[in-house]
C-alpha cells in the first residue's frame, strides 16, 4: 500500500524514462490531439484535460499520481501561472509551460513561477522526449536533500517520529490519511532506499492545507524579511520535514505572494479609480489606488476608520512591501496635534527590499504632512489595516504631495481627539512579517514606531494620512470608499508581505476578511459604512494591536484554507 | 499500380504547392510523421478538429465585434490569440499569419481593422480547408488503390 501510494511503481515497470505519467492541460483540443500523440510516441503515460480546475482535481485525488505536468498558460478558466503555482505549492511537480507566445517577459514569468520550462508552440518531439530529465534532476536533488548532513539528521527525527506513527497509523491509509502521513510513509520508505537513489522513492511532501498554514504562521513570526528555511522548520516544528523541504516551499510562496500582490495592485487601481468621485477635499493625490486620497477630508482622520477597517486586511498586510510601505508603523507620531510631518521618504527606502512593488515610499517624497495627525500618542492603528500601503504602492511617486498638502488638517483638537480615540497601535507593525511596515520597523526596532519622525515610511504616514483624513469626515460614503480601497490596499499589501493568505481576489479577499473581520461592520458597499468612528474607537481600543494578536487574527482568518485557496481560485476544495 | 503511382504523384505535387504557397508549414509534416498504425487517421482528425474550434472562435470573433455598444477588444483578442494557438498546431501558416496582424489592430482597439482581419482570417480559413480536404480525398483515393501515403518533406 505504501508502495501504490508511491506513486512510483508504474513507471517503475519499464526503465526510465518510459513510463513517465504526464498530465497535459491544454484549453486547445487540437495541440491537446497532438501532444498526447506525440507523448504516447515517447512512451510516455498521458493523461489530459483542458480544464485547470479539471487538471487540479486530478492532481489532488491522487497525489503520486503523475510525474510531471505540462500545462498551456493561456487557459479560460485559470491563468497557467496560477495553476503553476498550484502545483508547485501543493504537490511539489515539476510543471513545464507552453505558449505560442515566445515573448521573453512571459518566458521569465514562467521560469519566475517556478517553471521547470517553457516550451514554444509548434512543439517538435525531440523536446518532448527530454521532459524526463526534470522529473529525474528533482528526484536527485530531494534524495540528495534527504543524504546531506541535515537531512540525515532530520530523518533520524523523522525516524523517530515515525515510530509515533508506526504500526497501522498511516500504512493503512491511502487517499484519506492526510498527506502527512503519507510523507511519513515516503518518508520511511525513502530512509530504507536512500542508499540507491535511482529507485529512491521521492519524498515529496504534500503540502496539506494545515502544513501550510503553520508554515505560513512561523514565517509571520519571524518576519517576512528575516524568514529563512531553518528558522520556519524550527518554529514549524514538524519532525518530519526537511529544511530542504522548507526552502523549496518558501520560494514558491515567495512567488504566490508576488503574484497577488501584482494582482491586488491592479485591482486597487481600478478601485482607486472608483472612488475618484468621492468628495474629497482636494485630493489630487493619485496613489496608487489613488483616490483614496481624494477622499481624505480635511478634518483630521479618524486613524481608526481605516484601521478598523483593515483589521482582516491588515493581517494581509504584505510583508512584500516592506521597502515602501514600512513607513507605516510609525506614521507620523511625531508632534502631537501637529502636522504630522511624515516624511515619506525615509528610510524606507533602506528598507525596501523585495517590495515587489516598486511603489517605494520613498518615492513619495512629497514630505507629505500629515499635519492632522497629531500624533501625540503613538498612533496606533491597526496596520493591518493600512492598506493605504497598497496605494504608495501602486502609485509611483503617490502624488501624496497633493493629496497631503490638501490635507487642511483640522483643528489640533480634532486631530488630538481622534488620535486618542484612534489609539492606533503601531505596534504591529513590529511584526515585520506583517507588512512593509513591519518591516520599516524591523530593523529599526520597536521604539521606532512611535515616533514618527523619519522612520515612519512615507506610506504609513501617507497611509495613515489618509485614513484619518478618511476618517476624519467621517462621510459614510467616503468612509466606505476609502474602507474599500484601504482594504484593497491593505489586502495587497499583505499579500505582499506575504504575512496572510493570499486574497487573490481583493473584492473577494475584502469581503471575506470584512465578514470574518468582526470588526467591521462595514459592508462592502459604501452605503453600509456604518463604519463610524464610534466603531472604529472600539477597534482601536483593542489594539495595540499586538503582533501576535494579529498573527492570530490573521490565522482565524486568513489561514482557513478554504479561505486561502479558495479565495484565490476557489478551487480548494 | 500506374494509378497509385499517379496518384501518389498528384499529392506530392499538392502537398508541395500547399507547403510552397504558405498553406501549410513543417508542423503539417510533423503531424503526418506521428500518423501510424495506431491511429491511421490521425491527421484528418487533428484537421476536424482544428476546424471545429476554428468556426467556433470565428464566430465569438464576429459576435465580439458586432457589438455595438461597446467592443470588447480583450475578448476579441484572446479568441485571436487561441486562434494563433490552434492554427499553429497543424501548420497553417497563413491563418497564423493573419492572427498577427489581427492582434495590433487589437492593441491598437481599431475595430475596422479588426473586422478586416476577421474578413482575412475567415477567407483563409475557408480556403485551407478546401485544399485541405482536397489532400485528404486523394489520401483516401491512394489508400483504396492499395497504395501508401507518401511522405513529403
Amino acid at each position: 500500500m505504501v508502495l501504490a501510494e508511491s506513486g512510483f511503481s508504474s513507471p517503475r515497470n519499464d526503465a526510465f524514462p518510459a513510463g513517465l505519467r504526464v498530465l497535459v492541460v491544454d484549453d486547445d483540443p487540437t495541440w491537446l490531439k497532438i501532444l498526447e500523440k506525440m507523448l504516447k510516441k515517447c512512451s510516455y503515460e498521458v493523461t489530459t484535460c483542458c480544464l485547470a480546475r479539471e487538471a487540479l482535481n486530478l492532481l489532488r485525488e491522487r497525489k503520486d499520481g503523475y510525474d510531471i505536468v505540462i500545462s498551456d498558460v493561456n487557459m479560460p478558466d485559470m491563468d497557467g501561472f496560477k495553476l503553476l503555482e498550484h502545483v508547485g505549492l501543493e504537490m511539489d511537480l515539476p510543471v513545464i509551460m507552453m505558449s505560442v507566445d515566445g515573448e521573453t517577459s512571459r518566458v521569465m514569468k514562467g521560469v519566475q513561477h517556478g517553471a521547470c520550462d517553457y516550451l514554444l508552440k509548434p512543439i517538435r518531439m525531440k523536446e518532448l522526449r527530454n521532459i524526463w530529465q526534470h522529473v529525474f534532476r528533482k528526484k536527485i536533488h530531494e534524495v540528495r536533500d534527504i543524504e546531506s548532513l541535515e537531512g540525515f539528521e532530520s530523518i533520524q527525527m523523522t525516524r523517530s517520529g515515525y515510530d509515533l506513527f508506526d504500526d497501522g497509523h498511516f500504512l493503512s491509509g491511502d487517499d484519506t490519511t492526510s498527506g502527512r502521513k503519507r510523507k511519513d510513509a515516503d518518508n520511511k520508505h525513502d530512509d530504507r532506499e536512500l542508499s540507491d537513489p535511482s529507485s529512491t522513492k521521492k519524498a515529496r511532501v504534500v503540502w496539506t492545507v494545515d502544513l501550510h498554514q503553520k508554515f505560513v504562521k512561523a514565517v509571520n513570526q519571524i518576519g517576512f524579511d528575516k524568514v529563512g528555511p531553518k528558522k520556519i522548520l524550527d518554529l514549524m516544528n514538524v519532525p518530519w520535514l526537511t529544511r530542504e523541504n522548507v526552502a523549496s516551499h518558501l520560494q514558491k510562496y515567495r512567488l504566490y505572494l508576488s503574484r497577488l500582490q501584482k494582482e491586488s495592485d491592479i485591482k486597487n487601481s481600478f478601485i482607486g479609480m472608483k472612488h475618484s468621485d468621492l468628495p474629497s477635499k482636494d485630493s489630487t493625490a493619485s496613489f496608487g489606488p489613488h483616490k483614496a486620497m481624494n477622499m481624505i477630508p480635511d478634518d483630521v482622520p479618524n486613524g481608526t476608520y481605516s484601521f478598523s477597517a483593515s483589521n482582516s486586511l491588515a493581517q494581509n498586510v504584505d510583508l512584500k512591501g516592506q521597502g515602501d510601505l514600512k513607513g507605516i508603523t510609525s506614521a507620523p507620531v511625531a508632534e502631537p496635534k501637529g502636522a504630522l510631518s511624515i516624511d515619506i521618504h525615509d528610510s524606507h527606502e533602506a528598507k525596501s527590499t523585495q517590495m515587489s512593488f516598486d511603489h517605494s515610499l520613498g518615492s513619495v517624497d512629497s514630505a507629505v504632512s500629515f499635519a492632522s495627525f497629531n500624533s501625540t500618542t503613538p498612533l496606533q492603528y491597526p496596520w493591518t489595516e493600512i492598506p493605504e500601503i497598497q496605494f504608495k504602492q501602486e502609485c509611483e511617486p503617490l502624488h501624496l504631495e497633493n493629496g497631503f498638502s490638501q490635507l487642511p488638517l483640522p483643528g489640533p483638537s480634532m486631530i488630538e481627539n481622534e488620535a486618542n480615540r484612534s489609539r492606533i497601535e503601531v505596534k504591529p507593525l513590529l511584526d515585520e512579517s506583517r507588512s512593509n511596515f513591519v518591516e520599516h520597523l524591523g530593523p529599526v526596532g520597536a521604539e521606532d514606531l512611535f515616533p514618527i519622525q523619519s522612520k515612519s515610511q512615507s506610506l504609513n504616514n501617507q497611509v495613515f494620512d489618509l485614513i484619518s483624513a478618511t476618517k476624519s469626515s467621517m462621510k459614510t460614503q467616503d468612509v466606505g470608499l476609502n474602507y474599500l480601497a484601504d482594504s484593497e490596499f491593505a489586502l495587497r499589501n499583505l499579500n505582499a508581505s506575504g504575512v496572510g493568505v493570499p486574497l487573490a481576489t481583493l473584492s473577494e479577499d475584502l469581503q471575506i476578511c470584512w465578514l470574518q473581520g468582526d470588526c467591521y461592520p462595514m459592508n462592502y458597499g459604501l452605503q453600509d459604512l456604518e463604519c463610524s468612528t464610534n466603531d472604529n474607537p472600539a477597534l482601536m481600543a483593542e489594539t495595540p494591536f499586538h503582533l501576535y494578536d494579529v498573527l492570530r487574527f490573521d490565522h482565524e482568518h486568513l489561514f482557513d484554507p478554504t479561505e486561502y485557496y479558495a479565495i484565490d481560485q476557489g478551487l480548494f476544495a | 499500380m500506374d494509378v497509385v503511382n499517379q496518384l501518389q504523384r498528384q499529392f506530392i505535387d499538392y502537398s508541395a504547392s500547399l507547403h510552397r504557397e504558405g498553406f501549410l508549414d513543417d508542423q503539417f509534416t510533423q503531424l503526418q510523421k506521428l500518423q501510424d498504425d495506431n491511429s491511421p487517421d490521425f491527421v484528418v482528425e487533428v484537421a476536424s478538429l482544428f476546424f471545429e474550434d476554428c468556426e467556433k472562435l470565428i464566430n465569438n470573433m464576429a459576435r465580439a465585434l458586432e457589438q455595438q455598444q461597446g467592443v470588447d477588444f480583450k475578448q476579441v483578442d484572446a479568441s485571436v490569440h487561441q486562434l494563433k494557438g490552434s492554427s499553429s498546431s497543424i501548420g497553417a501558416m497563413r491563418v497564423k499569419d493573419v492572427c498577427i496582424a489581427f492582434r495590433s489592430f487589437c492593441e491598437a482597439q481599431n475595430r475596422e481593422g479588426c473586422l478586416r482581419c476577421l474578413q482575412q482570417v475567415t477567407h483563409e480559413y475557408s480556403l485551407l480547408k478546401n485544399k485541405l480536404q482536397t489532400l485528404f480525398r486523394l489520401q483516401q483515393q491512394i489508400l483504396a488503390a492499395g497504395g501508401s501515403i507518401p511522405v513529403v518533406e
